[in-house]
């Protein structure tokens, strides 16, 4: 489980290139993650490592190809110190977890990770970073592998105009 | 406690007393799918069970990042996303029509106290017609083609209050670089802004949707200016059955932030590679060597914008150095530049004018960046390799500036051409 170290402002740019918008498999997309800004990272990238990066990962476009590429990649986690929201609410619908965790300054590039995110920690060469709850609503989406499973188990949506608070 | 806006709307939408924090399942009363994001909100619409779309009259569909079809993969997804329109009913305005963004504004798909997403991360310019408009992504949109509803966190609004008036040659998007430089690429993170004052009340809509439309730059989920009479006046030219009612802010409302700004010294402004906030007054990188000029996009390819380009123009031709890229924002905007005779003064002067799309904006298509090239550009992104090779570089501008610097070939103060 090793870390791929990014730094602020990672756009979906960066993430997956525009020219790979055709694509929608993701293991395909993967094979172009961080296209010519980090190459190393489609050849070497293995399953349940974890992307760590500063803030306003996944700044820019919806584009959903941007967390799925990283999921064909075998990313099951993203810590950062903060994300953006589009990207943050699609990582969640294909089933990739967001995790905010403020000191990801002080985790180093390559360094093996462990996460414990029901006990809101990480583990990075033997020190322990705290990360934030995440809702129990969010696990609900993501265990069942997305918003496609929860969708799946709704006649109808839950509109908030028929419960009155 | 007063609300602000956007509270008022998830209040009116959902009936009920709803304030900022709050996660709501709220309805949708329009939606926005295109040729890059549809195809996968389809797909996720049928694997959610879906088999008829919520309500056909409240969803459109239009191709224009990848339009003509540029490759057969990107022919293969508009032959996929036309035949579910025919299947569903819905409203398909196809590859002529132009950039999503204005074609929703111009064809009256979005409207005072609605809640719109769009599956691209630019809705948030619908906020100019007094809409809560949000992007979001191909799964979100799947759910609501199925359910026509999706579930929203309620946002804190920074109140971004403008006065002064513009100087010459300065305008909306000087502006909204100027507050993207201020408040940062994630200083409105899960937030709307709320763009009033004086200047916005005197600034046309073009100028307002310029300024929504870069809302997401700051990391918003919304950019929102409360409906006055120019935006009754624009919403009823363009649907029928429009009756005002009053839409602001209460003067007490509770907001995360407030920011003034003062733009009657604002002087024209350029963001440099490789961020958006990361703008400078145009002084500061005046005489930066550029290989190619894009005017146009959903942020700056309207009739406006095209005026205030050809009058720094006047009868001047653009540099032999430079390849200048006009392309309108839509077939509405394309039409009123080519009966105002715009084009055949681009075209003499030596730009490339294509038909309405992304253009280059969209990084894919065409009009891409060789290693080392720089792009002066009037849209709305400047990451690295944001129109091509991640070894370009973009800069953005207003229409002005990017004029005045195709005329010399290089980045210049559209007040000294």
């Amino acid at each position: 489980m090793r870390v791929w170290k990014f730094g602020d402002n990672i756009d979906t740019d960066a993430i997956i290139p525009g020219r790979f918008l055709t694509i929608y498999d993701e293991k395909e997309l993967a094979q172009h993650a961080f296209e010519g800004t980090r190459d190393d990272f489609s050849r070497l990238a293995q399953d349940g490592d974890v992307i760590v990066a500063g803030r306003n990962f996944g700044c820019g476009s919806s584009r959903e190809h941007a967390p799925l590429a990283l999921k064909g990649a075998g990313i099951r986690f993203i810590l950062a110190q903060s994300f953006a929201r589009i990207f943050f609410r699609n990582a969640i619908n294909v089933g990739l977890l967001p995790l905010v965790c403020p000191q990801t300054d002080a985790i180093k590039d390559g360094c093996s990770i462990i996460v414990k995110e029901r006990e809101g920690i990480v583990i990075a060469e033997g020190r322990e970073y705290a990360i934030e709850p995440v809702p129990e609503f969010m696990y609900s989406i993501v265990e069942a592998a997305g918003l496609v499973g929860y969708a799946k188990q709704l006649k109808e949506a839950p509109l908030c105009t028929k419960s009155r608070r | 406690m007063g609300a602000t806006i956007v509270e008022k709307i998830f209040s009116s939408r959902c009936r009920q007393d709803i304030r900022a924090g709050a996660v709501v399942m709220a309805p949708v009363d329009g939606a926005m799918i295109h040729d890059i994001t549809g195809p996968l909100a389809i797909r996720k619409f049928y694997e959610m069970g879906g088999e008829r779309v919520f309500d056909p009259r409240r969803i459109i569909m239009l191709f224009d990042h990848q339009i003509p079809a540029d490759s057969i993969e990107a022919a293969k997804n508009h032959v996929y996303m036309r035949k579910f329109a025919a299947e569903q009913d819905i409203h398909n305005y196809d590859i002529c029509e132009g950039v999503c963004h204005q074609v929703v504004m111009e064809k009256g798909h979005a409207a005072p106290g609605e809640i719109i997403v769009g599956a691209d991360s630019h809705t948030c310019m619908y906020g100019a017609a007094g809409a809560f408009a949000t992007g979001i992504g191909s799964t979100d949109m799947g759910f609501v083609l199925k359910f026509g509803a999706l579930y929203f966190r309620v946002p804190e609004s920074i109140r971004a209050e403008v006065s002064g008036r513009f100087g010459y040659r300065v305008g909306a998007k000087d502006l909204i670089l100027s507050i993207a430089a201020d408040i940062g690429a994630d200083g409105a993170t899960y937030k709307a802004i709320e763009f009033c004052g004086q200047t916005i009340g005197d600034l046309d809509m073009p100028g307002r949707m310029t300024c929504c439309n870069m809302a997401i730059e700051m990391g918003a989920k919304t950019g929102i200016v409360a409906p006055d009479q120019m935006t009754w006046d624009y919403v009823a030219q363009h649907r029928e059955g429009i009756c005002p009612f009053a839409l602001a802010s209460d003067p007490d409302a509770n907001y995360a932030g407030r920011r003034s700004y003062d733009v009657s010294r604002l002087e024209p402004q350029v963001a440099t590679p490789h961020n958006v906030d990361q703008g400078v007054p145009v002084g500061t990188v005046a005489g930066t060597h550029i290989d190619q000029v894009f005017i146009g996009s959903c942020t700056n390819g309207r009739f406006e914008d095209f005026f205030e380009a050809a009058e720094v123009l006047g009868t001047r031709t653009f540099s032999e150095k430079v390849r200048v890229i006009i392309i309108p924002a839509s077939r509405n905007e394309y039409l009123k530049i080519l009966r105002a005779g715009l084009i055949e003064r681009f075209v003499a002067a030596g730009a490339l004018v294509g038909a309405p799309s992304c253009g280059p904006c969209m990084g894919g298509a065409f009009g891409l960046l060789a290693p080392g090239e720089v792009s002066l550009s009037t849209s709305n992104r400047n990451f690295r390799g944001r129109q091509g090779s991640t070894e370009a570089e973009v800069y953005l501008c207003s229409a002005a500036t990017a004029a005045a610097s195709a005329i010399t070939g290089e980045i210049t103060d559209p007040r000294e051409v």
